[in-house]
């Protein structure tokens, strides 16, 4: 057939579509319905596992991150015999042993994580001090807004030095200029050397597995070596209600290892494990992998959109048998037409021609308006419900895609049926 | 031998249709017809005569059982669908009776529709399509629709319409059954002219008045031709 002659089936598949407006478009609707739902089902399903995956992302996929935990009170035995005293917790032994004997270690990066109040003139704030050493932004992903983090000077000469994040800084310092200023945390004088933002501030810190809703921008960075000689191992926190207190003792609250590539991160998390069971009798620490977190995320992402997918297929679906069944109805009443169309000089296949064009074009046509309501919708869901919604060009390609597959799968029948009439018979027909 | 001047020839044409699986009729049972380059036929006979099977095979729509049938020196009895459906589309024009024009299209697209099937460019055909409509007294109403003509003006436009390709023979099948008689006599005589013109014409009635107007008359019975009336010689 020649590109002309196509032209002339598509625009006379038109006119005929045009002949039962309101036919055709109910037929459409089907199809609009099902890209549609496609569209707008798979933007919903990508947008709720994005910041899950964000979220995972940014612990880094090199990393594999041990948390303390305090351990389960199944006793009354409060462990290392010393009193009220709760000892549990990662070591600074732990870390130097998974640096020197796991294989593809890079970095291993200690953290001391404690809650106190921040002083500068009149203004305190409660806030999270954080003992660590200077290779922190590297893996963690921080951003040194001015001045500079903590250095290894710092590190070995024990200085009372620290970083604030930018948050915390502004509150601090509402009408100064933060840098070389001293704050003072549990009576001791800190210098502010620089200011940093942690990157994705607007997450809840995610390895710190605390829920409560407190902004991540409120940290202090100081030394490892200055928190461990300033303020000691013991934390001693006033129990609720003024019913004494509870003291912990906790070397290290995290450690963060970054392995060499991401290959060996799975390698090296069962090493991990095996390496600190021998010196952890009580099950006093954790270990996240970020890679797993994304894997498992992804996998539900996967079912997720599996699931939402075949829904949608289903009223796709529909809409392509709603298709079948009206270009039936319209092969027999244009029965008459088809065997003036063979008498004429119709072959069987121009014939199948121009009723799967017809086709095509209702489900195409369905299609497109389909693909326009199926991008606007999940726009204005997000509007309405502050879900995020991402629609992805592939979920519209496969939808419209989809559309005019259908209009060909549920055209061939009925076309093929009308090819299939006898000229005789079709002409007597009234 | 076959003779160039003899568009239709016909040899001992049999069809034979099977009923409920078991029943076997024979509606054509070897009639045999010669029709000469510009001749006027008309085709007679009660219903049951064989008349309505003879039309279809005449036009290619379906294929005889046994006989042999030669249109313009080529056997059609045999062919394959789509050849047969290109032996309609270049060979023959059908008048029909209840015009047959197809809705959606107007009167200058219903004119194109044997050219479009023959994959003709329809831009380039078009003056000739107009000069068609001229022909039968249209011009004015190319851009009308079917329902919009009288079966008068509808019939026209299938006479044009059958004029399109230059076929070998016209087919008219009761061309004046749905006309009053006035709007027939016209249509009739429109057909005289282009008979006149060098048009070879078949036409099947049962109209005593109709069948008078051609050269021969054949009166089909029992799936034979039954009787020849010669009403007028030929002028070729």
């Amino acid at each position: 057939m020649k590109a002309s002659q196509f032209i002339s089936t598509v625009k006379l598949g038109i006119k005929s579509l045009l002949l039962h407006k309101l036919r055709s478009g109910l037929t459409m609707l089907g199809i609009i319905f099902g890209v549609c739902s496609v569209i707008a089902m798979l933007a919903i399903g990508e947008g709720a596992s994005y910041e899950a995956q964000e979220a995972i992302k940014n612990l880094g996929s090199n990393n594999i991150i041990i948390r303390s935990v305090k351990p389960p009170e199944d006793t009354n035995d409060t462990g290392g015999g010393r009193g009220m005293e709760l000892d549990y917790g990662l070591t600074y032994d732990d870390g130097a042993r998974i640096y020197s004997t796991i294989p593809g270690v890079r970095r291993v990066l200690p953290m001391r994580i404690i809650r106190e109040n921040v002083r500068f003139n009149e203004n305190t704030f409660p806030c999270q001090i954080i003992g660590t050493t200077p290779v922190y932004p590297e893996i963690v992903g921080v951003d040194i807004i001015r001045g500079r983090f903590i250095c290894d000077t710092d590190e070995l000469h024990q200085q009372n030095v620290c970083a604030l994040t930018t948050g915390l800084a502004n509150r601090l310092f509402p009408y100064q200029d933060p840098l070389t200023q001293a704050i003072k945390v549990a009576g001791v004088y800190y210098r502010v050397v620089g200011l940093v933002r942690e990157k994705n501030t607007k997450e809840q810190r995610a390895q710190s597995g605390e829920m409560e809703g407190e902004p991540l921008d409120n940290n202090v960075y100081i030394p490892m070596s200055t928190s461990r000689s300033r303020m000691g191992e013991l934390i001693i926190k006033r129990l609720t209600g003024g019913m004494g207190i509870e003291a912990e003792r906790v070397e290290l609250h995290q450690i963060t290892v970054q392995m060499n590539d991401t290959d060996a991160v799975e390698v090296a998390d069962p090493q991990i494990k095996t390496l600190l069971g021998r010196f952890h009798e009580k099950n006093d620490y954790e270990t996240i992998v970020p890679l797993q977190l994304l894997r498992q995320a992804e996998e539900t992402k996967r079912i997720f959109n599996i699931v939402l997918g075949s829904i949608a297929a289903i009223s796709l679906l529909v809409g392509g048998i709603g298709i079948m069944n009206i270009m039936l109805a319209t092969v027999t009443e244009r029965t008459r037409e088809i065997g003036v169309r063979r008498a004429l000089g119709a072959k069987k296949r121009d014939i199948t021609t121009q009723f799967l064009v017809e086709t095509v074009v209702l489900s195409i046509g369905g299609g497109l308006v389909g693909v326009i309501v199926g991008v606007a919708t999940p726009f204005i869901v997000s509007h309405l419900t502050e879900m995020k919604t991402i629609v992805t060009l592939w979920s519209v390609l496969i939808a419209f895609g989809i559309s005019g597959a259908i209009g060909i799968a549920f055209g061939i029948y009925p076309a093929s049926a009308a090819a299939e009439l006898d000229p005789i018979e079709a002409l007597r027909h009234e | 031998m076959l003779d160039p001047n003899d568009i239709i020839k016909i040899e001992g044409i049999q069809k034979k249709y099977i009923l409920g699986g078991e029943i076997e009729v024979l509606a054509l049972r070897g009639a045999d017809v010669t029709i000469k380059k510009g001749e006027y036929v008309a085709i007679m006979g009660p219903s049951g005569s064989g008349k309505s099977t003879m039309l279809n095979i005449l036009g290619c729509l379906d294929r005889p059982t046994a006989g042999a049938y030669f249109l313009g020196g080529d056997d059609v009895a045999t062919m394959p669908d789509d050849e047969l459906s290109e032996v309609r589309g270049k060979r023959i024009g059908f008048i029909f009776q209840s015009y047959n024009l197809i809705a959606q299209l107007t009167v200058i697209e219903n004119i194109q529709v044997p050219l479009f099937y023959q994959g003709k460019d329809l831009s380039e055909t078009y003056d000739r399509c107009v000069e068609l409509a001229n022909l039968v007294g249209l011009n004015e109403r190319l851009e009308h629709r079917p329902n919009q003509l009288s079966g008068g003006q509808q019939q026209r436009v299938a006479i044009a319409r059958s004029l399109v390709n230059d076929p070998l023979m016209i087919l008219a099948d009761e061309p004046t059954g749905n006309l009053d008689s006035a709007t027939g006599l016209e249509v009739l005589d429109m057909i005289d002219r282009l008979n006149a013109d060098g048009k070879t014409i078949v036409l099947v009635t049962h109209d005593d008045y109709v069948a008078e107007r051609a050269h021969r008359v054949l009166h089909m019975k029992d799936g034979r031709i039954d009787r020849e009336v010669i009403n007028k010689p030929s002028q070729n």
